[in-house]
C-alpha cells in the first residue's frame, strides 16, 4: 500500500472549473490531488480550445482573493455595455436587419451600487485561464496535480472514495468531485439521472476581425437560427487588429455546410450576421463548433461524491453564463468543505455535501430554465412571438429596475454570496 | 493497520455503527447539534493554549496537536473523531460496551487513531491518567451522583487544563422544548430519553466543579434556530442548552 496517496479530495478533471476548485481548496490548507487524462500542454494549447469565457464581475473577484486574476488581468477585454437586439435574415439582404426595439445595458447605471463603476465582466480565452490556473496550482503546497493520467477505477464506499491509476497509483479521499463536465462519466456511474435534450442547434465559434474597435461593447442578435453573440476582446497583440470572439448558435442541420464554405462564402454569411456597425468584418482563424445540450442532473451529491460545473448543469450558451454558474458552484463546494474541515467533520459527510447541494440548486436552477426560455422565445421567427419580444425588449429596457435585475444576474451578483466571491479569502 | 476487533463484534457493531453515523437517522439531533459544541470547545481549547483556532499548521496537523483530549460519555464517537481531525490525541470512554464497539469500528473505517474503552472515569482516575482537555457532553443529566462525577472529571483534568461540560438546564423552557419539544412533538429523541428533574442549573454544576478545584471560566447557551436547521452559541440565552469552561490552576 506504499503507492496510496491519501488527501482529503479527490477532483477528476483539470478543466477550468476542476483546476479552480483545486486552487480555492487547497487555498485554505486542503490536501487535495486534481486528475485529468489530458496533458498541460495539450489542454493549453491554441488548437485544443477555440473558445473564451465571460468571467463575471463576481467570479472576477473570486479569482482576485485566490491569486488567478493578475495573471488574467493582460489578456482580459471588458465589457462595459451590452446590446441585445432582435434581427432577421432576408434572402439576398447583406446584413441581417435588426429590429429598432432593443435592449441596452450600461455597466454606469450600476454605478450608484458598486462606485466607481466597473466593467460588467471580462471576455478572456479559454487557454489564458487554463494557463494561469495550471501555473497557480503549481504553486500550492497542498495541491497535486496528475496530467497526463488516465484513471482505471473509481469506488466509493461510506468511508471513502478510491481512484485507481492506470499506473497503478491508488489515491484515497473522503470526497470525490466530477468536474468532468457534460459528459461526465461519474454521474452516470452514481446513478444519477439528468434532466436533458439536445438544442437543435450547433454554436460556430471564431475570431472576428474589424476595422473599428469594440468599445468594451458587447452584442447579443437574437437571429431565427439562434443567438449570435459579438464579445469584445483583447486586440491582437501582434497585429494590433481589433477582435471580437464570435459565439454563432445556428441550426444543427445548417452548419456542416457552413463549416465546409469557402473562406470567400463563409466571410459573407459571416458579415451578413455581424453587421457593419464596426466597418469591416471578416472571421479569422480556425472554425471550431460545439453542438448545444441542456443537461441538469436530478442530485448534486451521491455517497462521497459531489458533482461541479457542467458536470451537474450544461446550460445553453446564450447568456454567457456557464462557467460563471460553475464558478460559483466551486466557491459553495469549497466553503462548506473548508468549514466543515476546520471543525473536523467528515468533509465527504452527508450534512458537508447537502449544505452545498441546497445551497447551489435553486440558483443553477433559475439559469437552466432562464436560458432555456430566452432560446426558445428568441430562436424563432413567427411574427406574433417577434412581435411580442420586441415589445418586452423595448419595455424591459424602459424600465430601469428591470434592467437592473438582469445586469446584477449577468454580472454575478445575486444570490447568497460565497466568502470568496465576496473577494474575502475563504 | 493490526484491527483491535474481532470479526463477531464488526458484524454486530456495523449496524449500529450505520445507525450512529447516519446524519439523517436516530442520531440526526446530535449531529445537528455537532458543530455549535465542536466550535465552542475548538476555540475555547486554541484560545487556552495561546493557538489560531483556524490554523492547522504547515504539515496539516490541525489546531488541536500535541494536546491529549479524554471524551466521557463517547457514545459512537461523534465527537471525538473531529477532535482526532483537528489534531488532538484522543480517548473515549463509554458505560456501553455497544457504543464502544460502534466507536472502534468507525473510528478504524474513518482511519482516526482513538484509544476506545468501555469503562467507567473512576478507572482513569485511579489508573492515574490525567488530560489536557476533559469533555462531559451531554452527560451529567444522566449520572447517578452528580457532585461525585463532577470531582472525578475534575481530577481527570491536567493541572493548567480544561474541563468543558454541556447539558441541559432545569428551567420550564427546557421542559417545553428539551422534552415536549424534542421527545413528544419533533420527535428527535426516544421518550423518556431524557428526566427533567435530573437537569442541572449552571449554578449548581459550577458549584460543584469549584468544590472540585476548578475556576468555572465561561458559560454559554446554544440555542437552536427553526429557521435555518441550526444550532449556535449564545452568550446570554442558557435557558436550554448551555456549555460549561473550567479550568484547573497550574500547580
Amino acid at each position: 500500500m506504499d503507492r496510496e496517496i491519501r488527501c482529503d479530495v479527490i477532483v477528476v478533471g483539470a478543466g477550468m472549473i476542476g483546476a479552480t476548485l483545486g486552487i480555492a481548496l487547497a487555498s485554505a490548507g486542503v490536501r487535495v490531488a486534481i486528475i485529468d487524462r489530458l496533458a498541460v500542454d495539450t489542454m493549453t494549447a491554441g488548437p485544443y480550445d477555440g473558445r473564451t469565457t465571460a468571467i463575471a464581475s463576481a467570479a472576477q473577484r473570486a479569482l482576485e482573493a485566490l491569486g488567478v486574476w493578475p495573471m488574467l488581468a493582460p489578456d482580459a477585454a471588458a465589457i462595459d455595455d451590452i446590446r441585445i437586439s432582435d434581427g432577421r435574415l432576408e434572402p439576398g439582404a447583406t446584413e441581417a436587419r435588426t429590429s429598432l426595439l432593443h435592449l441596452h445595458f450600461d455597466h454606469r447605471e450600476l454605478a450608484e451600487a458598486c462606485a466607481p463603476a466597473q466593467p460588467m465582466g471580462h471576455i478572456v480565452e479559454n487557454r489564458f485561464i487554463r494557463r494561469a490556473l495550471f501555473t497557480r496550482l503549481a504553486a500550492m503546497p497542498t495541491a497535486t496535480f496528475l496530467a497526463p493520467a488516465e484513471t482505471a477505477r473509481i469506488t466509493r464506499d461510506n468511508a471513502a472514495a478510491t481512484v485507481v491509476l492506470a499506473d497503478g497509483r491508488v489515491l484515497r479521499a473522503p470526497l470525490l468531485v466530477s468536474a468532468e463536465g457534460k459528459f461526465g462519466a461519474l454521474r452516470e456511474q452514481a446513478g444519477i439521472g439528468a434532466l436533458q435534450w439536445r438544442y437543435e442547434q450547433t454554436a460556430i465559434v471564431c475570431v472576428a476581425e474589424h476595422e473599428q474597435p469594440h468599445r468594451g461593447v458587447a452584442h447579443e442578435k437574437f437571429l431565427p437560427g439562434g443567438p449570435f453573440a459579438i464579445l469584445p476582446m483583447t486586440d491582437d497583440p501582434r497585429t494590433g487588429a481589433h477582435r471580437s470572439s464570435i459565439v454563432w448558435s445556428e441550426r444543427a442541420d445548417l452548419v456542416p455546410a457552413l463549416l465546409k464554405l469557402d473562406d470567400a462564402a463563409f466571410a459573407r454569411e459571416f458579415a451578413q450576421r455581424f453587421g457593419s456597425h464596426l466597418g469591416a468584418v471578416r472571421p479569422v482563424g480556425p472554425r471550431y463548433h460545439y453542438p448545444l445540450s441542456l443537461m441538469h442532473a436530478e442530485r448534486y451529491i451521491a455517497q462521497r461524491l459531489a458533482l461541479v460545473g457542467d458536470a451537474a448543469h450544461a446550460i445553453h450558451p446564450i447568456a454567457g453564463q456557464g462557467w460563471n454558474l460553475g464558478l460559483r458552484d466551486v466557491v459553495a463546494l469549497a466553503e462548506v468543505v473548508v468549514d466543515a474541515r476546520r471543525l473536523g467533520l467528515d468533509i465527504g459527510g452527508t450534512a458537508t455535501l447537502e449544505a452545498y447541494e441546497r445551497w447551489r440548486r435553486v440558483d443553477n436552477l433559475a439559469l437552466v430554465a432562464a436560458t432555456d426560455a430566452l432560446n426558445r422565445l428568441f430562436s424563432n421567427d413567427l411574427p406574433p412571438v417577434r412581435l411580442a419580444r420586441d415589445l418586452g425588449l423595448a419595455a424591459a429596457n424602459r424600465v430601469a429596475p428591470l434592467r437592473r435585475f438582469f445586469m446584477r444576474h449577468a454580472m454575478g451578483a445575486v444570490g447568497d454570496q460565497p466568502r470568496l466571491t465576496r473577494g474575502l479569502p475563504l | 493497520m493490526a484491527s483491535t476487533v474481532d470479526a463477531a463484534e464488526v458484524e454486530r457493531f456495523s449496524r449500529i455503527a450505520d445507525e450512529w453515523w447516519d446524519e439523517s437517522g436516530k442520531f440526526a439531533p446530535l449531529h445537528r447539534l455537532n458543530p455549535a459544541r465542536i466550535g465552542f470547545i475548538r476555540d475555547r481549547v486554541a484560545a487556552h493554549h495561546g493557538r489560531d483556532p483556524l490554523d492547522f499548521g504547515a504539515d496539516g496537523a490541525g489546531p488541536l496537536r500535541g494536546l491529549s483530549i479524554l471524551d466521557v460519555g463517547c457514545g459512537g464517537g461523534l465527537v471525538c473523531e473531529p477532535m482526532a481531525r483537528l489534531g488532538a490525541t484522543v480517548s473515549g470512554i463509554d458505560a456501553s460496551d455497544r457504543n464502544i464497539g460502534v466507536a472502534r469500528l468507525h473510528a478504524e473505517r474513518m482511519g482516526l487513531t482513538i484509544d476506545y474503552r468501555a469503562v467507567p472515569a473512576e478507572t482513569l482516575r485511579d489508573e492515574g491518567a490525567r488530560y489536557d482537555v476533559v469533555l462531559a457532553l451531554e452527560i451529567v443529566e444522566h449520572v447517578a451522583d452528580v457532585d461525585l462525577f463532577l470531582a472525578c472529571c475534575a481530577e481527570l483534568v491536567k493541572p493548567g487544563g480544561v474541563l468543558i461540560l454541556s447539558t441541559l438546564n432545569r428551567t420550564t423552557k427546557a421542559f417545553a422544548l428539551a422534552i415536549v419539544g424534542a421527545e413528544y412533538v419533533m420527535r428527535w429523541l426516544p421518550r423518556g430519553t431524557h428526566d427533567w428533574r435530573k437537569f442541572l442549573k449552571p449554578s449548581e454544576v459550577a458549584r460543584g466543579l469549584r468544590a472540585a478545584g476548578l475556576t468555572v471560566e465561561e458559560l454559554a447557551g446554544i440555542v437552536y434556530s427553526p429557521i435555518t436547521g441550526r444550532w449556535r452559541i449564545d452568550q446570554h440565552d442558557l435557558d436550554v442548552n448551555y456549555m460549561l469552561l473550567a479550568s484547573k490552576p497550574r500547580s
